[in-house]
């Protein structure tokens, strides 16, 4: 899809759990490796707090990416929950992309509070497809675009 | 069958049960509802057969808390949602008395029922006794009850959004799928709290049809016994078994062979996890972009 | 004047409305009313659509207000009265009556304006009905599928539909049509057929005896409730699908930028219909399900003269899942030879 707005940036969430991507998020910027500013992160106590609503909420009010970021599998804070987290987005990605939405849209990359380098890329890549991906218009409220 | 009725009414007047829920005749001859009742007299109008298609596991929820046992009719497929509501502690096995009914596959004024076509067998999961009959027996699935959902998985992702935009665009939200879901047996679902944030009486935009439906699905994977009634009662035609059946031909896919409703083990397969599970964007290399 | 056209000459008229028309169409398995459209399958025959023509005058949902919050300052914009004309073509004689329930609610004081506007803009082409389904009984309430009130009605006879215009706006209307002179009689040949068809259908005549507002606590207390709700499952496929239901809700979604106000359907099957701080006056679905069917045939007569807010469509009936419906109440709760 092309982008018919010239204006427009994308909005693009970032749900990061506190224990480890939080962290490696702060190790990215006090290390000074940059990404992009369109990503708004969102902290959660655990990967696994993120309901399937959290991801079509942020679609709703006008999201055009979201990318939810956990502890690697193994290393929860809580021991295992970020292994329910995955099955849990796999099964939405999956009906996402039943339904039509544009793969892409959506992502999950575990990064530790070691790995500022990995946050940076993984932000700097997704933001990448999202501008490829144009604007999200087949899932967001348009209320909430006027 | 009139040996159901006998039986009930042998068990109401012997004091084994309080009540019975079963079904009576309506008007017509295919109108048939659920209906309660509390004594032999009453059983009058007691009837089992082919119009027979609700599921009245649900109905459990409602009988739950009162006093004395309560008979209830189960077909095979009924009774894989008894189970799971049991699984999940909706329902006390003790204030139930269970009769499985052999089914041959349940109708309505249009012909055989939707969900029948994909029969998911005879065996009953849960009951005090059966009353089946041979005929019942013999009766099979007609269908893969996957075929709806691979044949959407093989169209393009412009093309399903296309379908589902078609289909979810007739939702009025009378919210018969919801009630109507033995597996959606919240006291106070997410979309009927002011708090919630996302409570809708009506699908005002796009997103919200879509949001509800996926929600909706979402909430009973795992649990979804695949009864099929959410299809049957949408007054809109809308056919949601198709979001249900996908999320079981996923978990089957990734996760292992499961069936709601069956075994002792209370695990769902996003109750639980294992370590060597694929990634999330693996759902991103199948299929058709 | 009785006018009269070939049927196949329908579309071309139709056509050559020059406002919008909302006509009986078909949309995937449905039949519903719809702003037609050039290729559109026209669906005249079909006697009861899917959904009512409720919805062109008083919508789902309709935005009513936005309210824009910038810095300290609010902006309120006002959604527009409807200020387009349109024709409604192919209504029945029970989706008309109901027209008239919702006027005594939304025209009585204080006047509902969105409603009103959208009233007086319309022009209402009714159609009488020809072959009645099993579970119309709308003769039960005082409607004559023979002789909708409406501007304009049409009767198909053989291959050719009457018409007759009844009020200036219909007569308007028809001069732009090409109609030749009626044939005498036949009309009044098609009401008697009619008439004779809807007589001997199953629930033609049901006794109303009792349903009025002297008879309100002995309805209101009845034991029989418990067990004609209990299959009910809660849904709103019979509010959303009758004709006569106008129950609204007001709600507010922040759009993040400021409030979308607007108004859709209510059902008091719901749980949270008029919900309040203390909770809910109607806890359970026994309670729910008697508000339904005493609003209907209770407490609606009796502020209204006797109309009953059912007008016996007969679409309760196909849509609810559970086969529950407004005819097997008047049975079990009437008087005399309901009881049976």
């Amino acid at each position: 899809m092309s982008v018919s707005n010239p204006n427009w940036k994308p909005k693009i969430v970032a749900f990061c759990c506190n224990w480890c991507s939080y962290a490696g998020a702060d190790l990215a910027g006090s290390g000074r490796m940059a990404y992009p500013a369109d990503v708004k992160i969102i902290r959660v106590p655990c990967s696994c707090r993120v309901n399937p609503l959290f991801i079509l909420r942020a679609f709703e009010r006008g999201a055009d990416g979201v990318i939810m970021c956990g502890c690697h599998p193994g290393d929860c804070h809580y021991t295992s929950g970020n292994y329910f987290a995955r099955r849990r987005m796999t099964m939405l990605f999956s009906m996402l992309d039943y339904l039509g939405i544009e793969r892409g849209r959506t992502r999950v990359e575990w990064v530790s509070a070691a790995e500022g380098a990995k946050f940076s890329k993984t932000m700097n890549e997704f933001v990448k497809t999202i501008y490829d991906l144009g604007e999200n218009r087949k899932l967001g409220d348009l209320r909430c675009k006027k | 069958m009139a040996r159901i009725k006998q039986r009930a009414i042998e068990l109401l007047s012997d004091g084994t049960v309080m009540r019975v829920i079963g079904w009576e005749k309506g008007e017509g001859n295919c109108d048939w509802s659920p209906a309660l009742f509390e004594n032999a007299a009453e059983m009058e109008n007691f009837v089992y057969g082919d119009y027979a298609g609700a599921n009245l596991s649900k109905y459990c929820l409602k009988f739950n808390r009162q006093e004395g046992k309560t008979l209830v009719v189960l077909k095979p497929c009924d009774t894989l949602s008894f189970r799971q509501l049991l699984h999940e502690h909706r329902i006390d096995r003790e204030k139930f008395y269970v009769i499985g009914a052999g089914c041959k596959g349940m109708k309505d004024e249009k012909g055989g029922l939707l969900k029948c076509s994909a029969c998911k067998g005879k065996e009953f999961e849960v009951y005090d006794e059966i009353i089946d009959d041979e005929e019942a027996q013999k009766t099979t699935a007609l269908m893969d009850r996957m075929a709806g959902v691979i044949e959407l998985e093989k169209m393009t992702a412009q093309e399903r959004f296309d379908f589902w935009r078609g289909e979810l665009s007739r939702c009025i939200r009378c919210n018969a799928c919801r009630n109507v879901c033995p597996a959606c047996s919240c006291i106070k679902c997410v979309f009927d709290n002011p708090a919630s944030g996302v409570q809708s009486k009506a699908p005002v935009t796009d997103f919200e049809e879509n949001m509800f439906h996926i929600i909706r699905a979402y909430h009973v994977a795992g649990r979804c016994t695949d009864c099929g009634e959410c299809s049957r009662v949408c007054p809109q035609n809308i056919p949601l078994h198709l979001l249900n059946r996908k999320f079981i031909k996923d978990m089957n896919e990734l996760y292992g062979d499961y069936q709601a409703g069956v075994g002792e083990n209370e695990r769902t397969p996003l109750t639980s996890y294992t370590k060597e599970d694929a990634e999330p964007g693996i759902v991103y290399e199948r299929g058709n972009a | 004047m009785m006018r009269q056209f070939p049927a196949n000459q329908v579309k071309k008229i139709i056509e050559s409305i020059p406002c919008a028309v909302y006509a009986p169409v078909e949309d995937g398995a449905m039949v519903v009313f719809e702003r037609y459209q050039d290729g559109m399958e026209l669906r005249l025959d079909k006697i009861c659509t899917d959904k009512t023509p409720k919805d062109i005058l008083f919508p789902q949902w309709e935005n009513l207000m936005h309210f824009r919050v910038e810095g300290k300052t609010i902006e309120l914009s006002e959604q527009q009265r409807c200020e387009e004309d349109y024709v409604l073509f192919g209504v029945r004689a029970c989706d008309i009556q109901a027209f008239k329930v919702l006027d005594r609610v939304f025209l009585s004081d204080p006047v509902d304006t969105y409603y009103a506007a959208r009233r007086e803009h319309g022009t209402i082409v009714a159609l009488a009905c020809g072959d009645p389904k099993e579970t119309c009984f709308c003769k039960n309430f005082g409607v004559d599928p023979a002789q909708p009130d409406a501007d304009v009605v049409l009767w198909l006879a053989g291959d050719d539909y009457y018409c007759e215009a009844y009020t200036d706006k219909g007569r308007a209307l028809m001069s732009t049509w090409e109609t030749r002179d009626a044939e005498e009689g036949v009309v009044e040949w098609v009401k008697g057929e009619i008439a004779k068809k809807y007589d001997a259908l199953p629930f033609a005549k049901l006794n109303l005896k009792g349903f009025d507002g002297d008879h309100l606590m002995e309805k209101f207390n009845s034991p029989k409730w418990k067990k004609l709700s209990m299959a009910c499952l809660g849904c709103g496929s019979c509010t959303f699908a009758c004709p006569t239901c106008q129950c609204y809700d007001i709600r507010d979604y922040d759009t993040g930028n400021g409030i979308q106000r607007y108004r859709c359907w209510d059902s008091c099957m719901y749980s949270d219909f008029t919900l309040m701080a203390h909770g809910t006056n109607r806890p359970t679905q026994v309670e729910r399900y008697r508000q339904r069917f005493m609003h209907k045939l209770v407490y609606f007569p009796s502020r209204n003269e006797g109309m009953y807010s059912c007008v016996g469509c007969g679409r309760c009936i196909e849509k609810c899942p559970m086969n529950l419906n407004i005819v097997k109440v008047i049975k079990a709760l009437g008087e005399g030879e309901n009881n049976d």
